[in-house]
C-alpha cells in the first residue's frame, strides 16, 4: 500500500492497485440525537477524505477505536456500501460497478465477518455452507465437491467430520475457522476480515493468526484486516492505517509506524496496548467525539496531549513523511519523542 | 488454490466444543422423560388421531343411527357416554366428531399458514409502499376476532364442512402473516443473508435457500400451536348453528343440541365438551413443548 | 492445596472451593488468599472457571452446588452466609463490576438515581447528602459535569462512561473487596487504560483489595500484585506476578504467556488442541492432553500444588501443580 499522490494513478490497467480509495466520503443520514419525533435528518460523516491504496499481495491492517469508521471503510471495499463522495476503485474501476457486472468481484474478494456465527446460516451444515460458494462460482465439478470441502476443512485445521455438524454445535474458534474456509472456497485473491480474531481466547487467537499468516504466505492472498489490537496488526500485516473519526491519521509500514509513531493518536494507542510489567502509561483523556459534532481544526485536538493553538483552527491533511509513511498532523512527533 | 499444498495439522476428530452427536441424540430421546406433561399430552393427541382414523372400527354404533328405544339414556354399559335426544350413541358421535375436528383444524390451519406465508414474505421482503399496503390490510383483518371473521366468510360461502375449512383458514391468514413478516424482517438483516448477497447470489436464490428455511420452521411450530385455535373456531361456528349441518357428528353441534336438555341430561353437552377441551389442552401442550424444544434461539446457546 | 499458610492478615481466604453444576465440576478445590490492599488477577481461558470464582463469592451463582469456604475477615464464611446477610454485605464490604456495564445498569432509571439509591440503602444517607456524595463520586471516577450526568439514562452514555458509573456504584460504600470481572474487555484500548488506572487508583486510596478476572496476561502483569492461573477449573500456578510470569514453572503458564502478542512480535507458536470438556476431563493432570512436557504419570495422577522455591522468602507463596515443571 502506498500513499496516493495523483501521480500513481496513471495507467488503470496492470499497475493499478487492487483497491484504491480517492478522497472517499460516506455520509449517513440520521435523526439528530435526542430528538426522536423529528423527520429532520442530519448528515453523519462516517468517512471523510480517505485516501488509500492496496497493492496486490499486500497485507493492510485498519486500526482504530469504535466510531473511527473502519467498518464503514471495509463495507465500502467489499462493495456493500457506495461512497457518498470520492471514488472507490477496484483494479482502476468503481467497485460498485464491477460488483454489479457479475460474480467475478464476489469470487475474487471474500469477506470474513466479525460475527462469524451470524454469517453462517444456522440451518445448514458446515459442509453445505462451504459447498455453497463452490457450487455458486462453479469452482469444482459436483462430483468433487465433497473432496474439496474436506480439503478446505483440513486447510483451516478442522477434521473432515466437521462437515456434518451445524454451526450451533461448534465453539467460537471453530466457527471462525468455518467462516475462513468458506471465504477461501471461492479461491479469492483478496481476503477482507473484520475483527476476525477478537473476542477469542489467546490460544485460539494464536491458532487462527498462524493459520491466516500461513494462508497469506502460501497463497499470496491480499489481506485487508480490521483489528483494534496493535499486537495482531504487527504480527499479521506489513502495512497499517490508523483511523480516527472517519479519517486516516497515520499510515505506513507497520513496524516503522509502531516503532516511531508520528501521530500523537498512534502513539497513544501504542502506549495503551498492554505490555508485560510496564506501568500503565497516562491514558488519553476523554473519549472519541461524536461524528455529528466534529471538533474544529484537527479532529484529535480535543484529546491530544500535544495540541497547540493552531491545531484547533487548522485541519491537517494526510501528508507524506518519507519511506511510504504519511501522517495527518500539524506537529508530528519526531522519532525521539516516543 | 491447491488445498494439498498445505499440511495444516488437522485433529483426527472434532474436539467436543458443543454437545457431541451422541450426547445430542441422548438429549433428544429423553424429551419424554424431561417433559412428562408433554408426553401425556402427546399420547392423548395421538389417541384422538387414531380414534379419528379408525372411527368405523372403534365406534360401537353408527354415529347417525337413531333409535327411539334409547333416547336420552344416561351413561351405561351399552352406551358408555349415554345417548342423545335422537337415541344416537354419544361415544360413537364423539369418536366420529374427532374426525371432523381434526380434519377441519389441520386443513384450515394449512390454508391459513400458506396464505400467511405468501403475504408475510411479500410484506417482509418488499418494503416500501407494498409492505405498507399489505400490513394495513392485515391490520384491518386482525381488528376482527377470527370467529367474527369466520362467521362473515360463512355468510359468503354457505354452510358445510368444506366451507368451514375455507372460512376458518381465511380467518387465520392475518395472524400467520404477522408472524411470518416478523420472522422475515428478523432473518433478512442477519449476517448470513448479507454474506450471501456479498457472494453475488441472486436475490431469489437467497430467499429460497437462506430466508425461507429460517422462516418455515418457526411457521411449522406456529401451525401446531394454532390447530387448537382452528378447532375451537370451527366448533364455535357449529355451536352457533352456522358451521356444519346436522346430523353430522360435530362436537360444536352436539353441544348446541344438548343445550336444551342440560338440566336433566347434562351428559349430552358435557361429553362432547369434555372431548373438545381435552383435545385443545393436549394440542396446546404439545405445541408449546415442540416450540420450546426446537426453538433455534434456545438451541443456539449450545 | 493446604500448603498456603493461613495468613493472619488475610482479608479473604478461600479454601477448597469446589463448584458442581450437574455432573460437571466447574471448579475443583480452588484455594487462594488475599491480603489487605492487594490486587489479584485470576487468569485463564474461557471455561477455566475464573468468573465462577467471583460469582460464587458474591453468592450470585444459581443452580450449582458449592463446597469449601471463603472467609472474609470479620464476616465469616461468605459461602454459607444467609441470603439476607449477604445482601447486606454486598455493597458494604463486597462489590462487583461486570464486563458489560450496559447490561448491569438498569435501563429504566437514571444513573444518578441508581447510585443515590445504593448510597441511601447501604449508608443510610439522607436524600441531599446522598446526592452530594454521588456528585463527589462521579467527579472521582472522572465523569465531567457530574451533576448534569446524574440525570442521564444508561443508554445515553458511552461504554466507557457506563463503566465509570459502575465503578462509582461499586465504590460508593467503600468496600474492602472489589471483584472486577473483565471490566474492560468490551472497551477500546485507550478507554481500557483509563478504567484500569481508575480502579487501581481508587482502590489504593481506599486501601481496598481487588480481584480482577482477566484474560490478558500482560494487562494482569501491569495491574496486579499476584496472579492465579486457572486451567479447566483448577489452580495450576499462583504467586506474585513477577514470580509467576518471569519464573513460571507450569507449562500452561508458559503457553498462555507465549500467546500474548506484544507489539512487534513476529514469532508465534500456536498451541494445539482445546480445553477438554467436562465429561472428558482426564483423570490425572487436566492439562496433560495438551502438554508438551507430559509424562506417563501426568495422565494418571493429578499433581498437587507445591511451593516453587521454599528457600527464597520472596517466592514463598509461589505454587505450581506439575509433575514435570520447567
Amino acid at each position: 500500500m502506498m500513499l496516493d499522490t495523483a501521480t500513481t494513478r496513471t495507467a488503470p490497467s496492470r499497475t493499478a492497485p487492487i483497491f484504491e480509495l480517492i478522497e472517499v466520503e460516506k455520509v449517513f443520514q440520521v435523526r439528530p440525537p435526542g430528538r426522536r419525533f423529528t423527520r429532520e435528518k442530519v448528515g453523519l460523516r462516517a468517512l471523510d477524505g480517505v485516501r488509500l491504496s492496496v497493492e496486490k499481495g499486500a497485507s493492510l491492517a485498519l486500526v482504530g477505536e469504535s466510531g473511527s469508521g473502519k467498518s464503514t471503510l471495509l463495507r465500502m471495499v467489499a462493495g456493500l456500501d457506495a461512497p457518498s463522495g470520492g471514488r472507490a476503485l477496484y483494479h482502476g474501476r468503481p467497485i460498485r460497478e464491477v460488483r454489479a457486472e457479475g460474480p467475478g468481484f464476489a469470487r475474487d474478494v471474500a469477506m470474513v465477518y466479525q460475527d462469524a456465527r451470524g454469517s453462517l446460516d444456522p440451518r445448514m451444515t458446515v459442509g453445505a455452507l462451504i459447498a455453497e460458494p463452490l457450487r455458486h462460482f462453479g469452482i469444482v465439478p459436483k462430483a468433487q465437491e465433497e473432496t474439496r470441502v474436506g480439503e478446505l476443512l483440513e486447510r483451516v485445521g478442522l477434521p473432515a467430520d466437521a462437515a456434518k455438524r451445524y454451526p450451533s454445535g461448534l465453539s467460537g474458534g471453530q466457527v471462525r475457522r468455518v467462516a475462513i474456509a468458506r471465504a477461501l472456497a471461492s479461491e479469492p485473491s483478496v481476503l477482507v476480515a473484520d475483527e476476525a480474531v477478537s473476542g477469542l481466547d489467546v490460544s485460539t487467537q494464536a491458532q487462527l493468526l498462524t493459520l491466516l499468516r500461513k494462508l497469506q504466505q502460501e497463497m499470496g492472498i491480499t489481506l485487508v484486516f480490521i483489528t483494534h489490537d496493535l499486537g495482531v496488526a504487527s504480527y499479521l500485516c506489513e502495512q497499517i492505517a490508523i483511523m480516527y473519526l472517519g479519517r486516516i491519521v497515520e499510515t505506513g509500514p507497520t513496524d516503522a509506524v509502531l516503532n516511531a509513531p508520528a501521530h500523537p493518536y498512534a502513539a497513544a494507542l501504542r502506549g495503551a496496548a498492554p505490555r508485560f510489567f510496564e506501568p500503565i502509561p497516562e491514558p488519553l483523556p476523554g473519549e472519541i467525539p461524536s461524528p455529528l459534532d466534529l471538533p474544529k481544526g484537527c479532529r484529535f485536538s480535543t484529546r491530544c496531549p500535544m495540541a497547540q493553538d493552531d491545531c484547533r483552527t487548522r485541519d491537517p491533511q494526510l501528508g507524506t513523511l518519507g519511506a511510504g509513511r504519511a501522517v495527518a498532523c500539524l506537529h508530528p512527533l519526531a522519532p525521539s519523542d516516543t | 488454490m491447491s488445498a494439498e499444498a498445505t499440511n495444516a495439522p488437522a485433529p483426527a476428530t472434532l474436539p467436543p466444543a458443543g454437545p457431541a452427536p451422541q450426547a445430542q441424540s441422548r438429549k433428544r430421546r429423553s424429551i419424554f422423560v424431561r417433559r412428562p406433561f408433554f408426553t401425556v399430552a402427546l399420547v392423548i393427541a395421538a389417541a384422538y388421531l387414531l380414534a379419528a382414523a379408525f372411527a368405523p372400527h372403534v365406534a360401537p354404533y353408527d354415529p347417525v343411527l337413531q333409535s327411539m328405544d334409547a333416547m336420552m339414556q344416561p351413561p351405561s354399559g351399552a352406551h358408555p357416554l349415554g345417548t342423545d335426544s335422537y337415541g344416537q350413541d354419544i361415544l360413537s358421535r364423539v369418536i366420529f366428531g374427532a374426525r371432523y375436528a381434526l380434519v377441519i383444524g389441520i386443513f384450515s390451519v394449512l390454508i391459513g399458514a400458506a396464505g400467511g406465508l405468501v403475504i408475510g414474505l411479500a410484506a417482509g421482503l418488499s418494503g416500501g409502499w407494498v409492505e405498507w399496503a399489505l400490513m394495513r390490510l392485515i391490520d384491518s383483518i386482525l381488528a376482527l376476532p377470527s370467529l367474527i371473521l369466520a362467521v362473515a366468510f360463512i355468510a359468503i360461502l354457505g354452510q358445510g364442512v368444506d366451507k368451514v375449512v375455507i372460512a376458518v383458514g381465511l380467518s387465520m391468514v392475518g395472524p400467520f402473516s404477522r408472524t411470518v413478516r416478523a420472522d422475515v424482517m428478523q432473518v433478512k438483516v442477519q449476517g448470513f443473508v448479507e454474506a450471501a448477497h456479498l457472494m453475488s447470489i441472486p436475490s431469489l436464490q437467497v430467499i429460497r435457500r437462506h430466508i425461507l428455511p429460517n422462516v418455515i420452521f418457526p411457521l411449522a411450530v406456529q401451525v401446531t400451536i394454532r390447530i387448537s385455535e382452528a378447532i375451537l373456531v370451527s366448533s364455535s361456528l357449529s355451536f352457533l348453528g352456522i358451521g356444519v349441518t346436522p346430523p353430522t357428528p360435530d362436537w360444536g353441534l352436539m353441544i348446541a343440541e344438548g343445550r336444551d336438555f342440560v338440566s336433566f341430561a347434562p351428559w349430552m353437552s358435557a361429553m362432547p365438551g369434555f372431548a373438545l377441551a381435552l383435545l385443545l389442552i393436549a394440542l396446546s401442550i404439545v405445541g408449546d413443548g415442540i416450540r420450546e424444544e426446537y426453538d433455534p434461539k434456545s438451541r443456539r446457546g449450545a | 492445596m493446604m500448603l498456603q499458610q493461613i495468613n493472619a492478615e488475610a482479608l479473604l481466604s478461600v479454601s477448597d472451593l469446589t463448584v458442581h453444576r450437574g455432573p460437571a465440576k466447574i471448579l475443583d478445590r480452588v484455594s487462594l488468599s488475599l491480603a489487605k490492599g492487594e490486587t489479584l488477577a485470576l487468569v485463564g481461558e474461557s471455561g477455566a472457571g475464573k468468573s465462577t470464582i467471583a460469582t460464587a463469592l458474591m453468592q450470585l451463582l444459581d443452580g450449582a452446588e458449592i463446597e469449601g469456604t471463603a472467609d472474609l475477615q470479620g464476616a465469616g464464611d461468605l459461602l454459607s452466609l444467609r441470603k439476607r446477610e449477604m445482601v447486606k454485605l454486598r455493597g458494604q464490604r463486597l462489590s462487583m463490576i461486570f464486563q458489560d456495564a450496559g447490561a448491569a445498569l438498569n435501563p429504566a432509571y437514571t444513573v444518578g438515581r441508581q447510585l443515590i439509591t445504593t448510597l441511601r440503602r447501604n449508608l443510610g444517607l439522607s436524600r441531599s447528602a446522598a446526592r452530594s456524595r454521588a456528585i463527589e463520586l462521579f467527579t472521582q471516577v472522572g465523569i465531567n459535569d457530574a451533576e448534569a450526568r446524574l440525570s442521564a439514562f444508561p443508554h445515553q452514555l458511552s461504554g466507557g462512561m457506563q463503566q465509570r458509573v459502575m465503578v462509582a456504584i461499586a465504590l460508593a460504600c467503600n468496600p474492602d473487596l472489589l471483584l472486577a470481572d473483565e471490566p474492560t474487555s468490551a472497551l477500546d484500548v485507550t478507554i481500557q487504560a483509563q478504567i484500569i488506572r481508575l480502579i487501581l487508583q481508587l482502590t489504593r486510596e481506599r486501601g481496598a483489595s481487588c480481584i480482577f478476572v482477566l484474560h490478558d496476561l500482560a494487562l494482569a502483569s501491569q495491574s496486579c500484585d499476584r496472579i492465579v492461573v486457572l486451567y479447566a477449573g483448577q489452580v495450576v500456578e499462583s504467586g506474585p506476578s513477577e514470580e509467576v510470569l518471569k519464573r513460571h514453572r507450569h507449562p500452561y503458564t508458559r503457553q498462555l504467556e507465549s500467546c500474548v502478542l506484544e507489539i512487534g512480535r513476529k514469532d508465534l507458536q500456536a498451541p494445539e488442541g482445546t480445553v477438554p470438556s467436562h465429561d472428558q476431563m482426564p483423570a490425572g493432570c487436566r492439562f496433560a492432553t495438551r502438554c508438551p512436557r507430559a509424562l506417563d504419570r501426568c495422565a494418571r495422577e493429578a499433581p498437587p500444588l507445591t511451593p516453587a522455591d521454599p528457600a527464597r522468602s520472596d517466592a514463598r507463596d509461589h505454587l505450581f501443580a506439575c509433575w514435570n515443571p520447567e
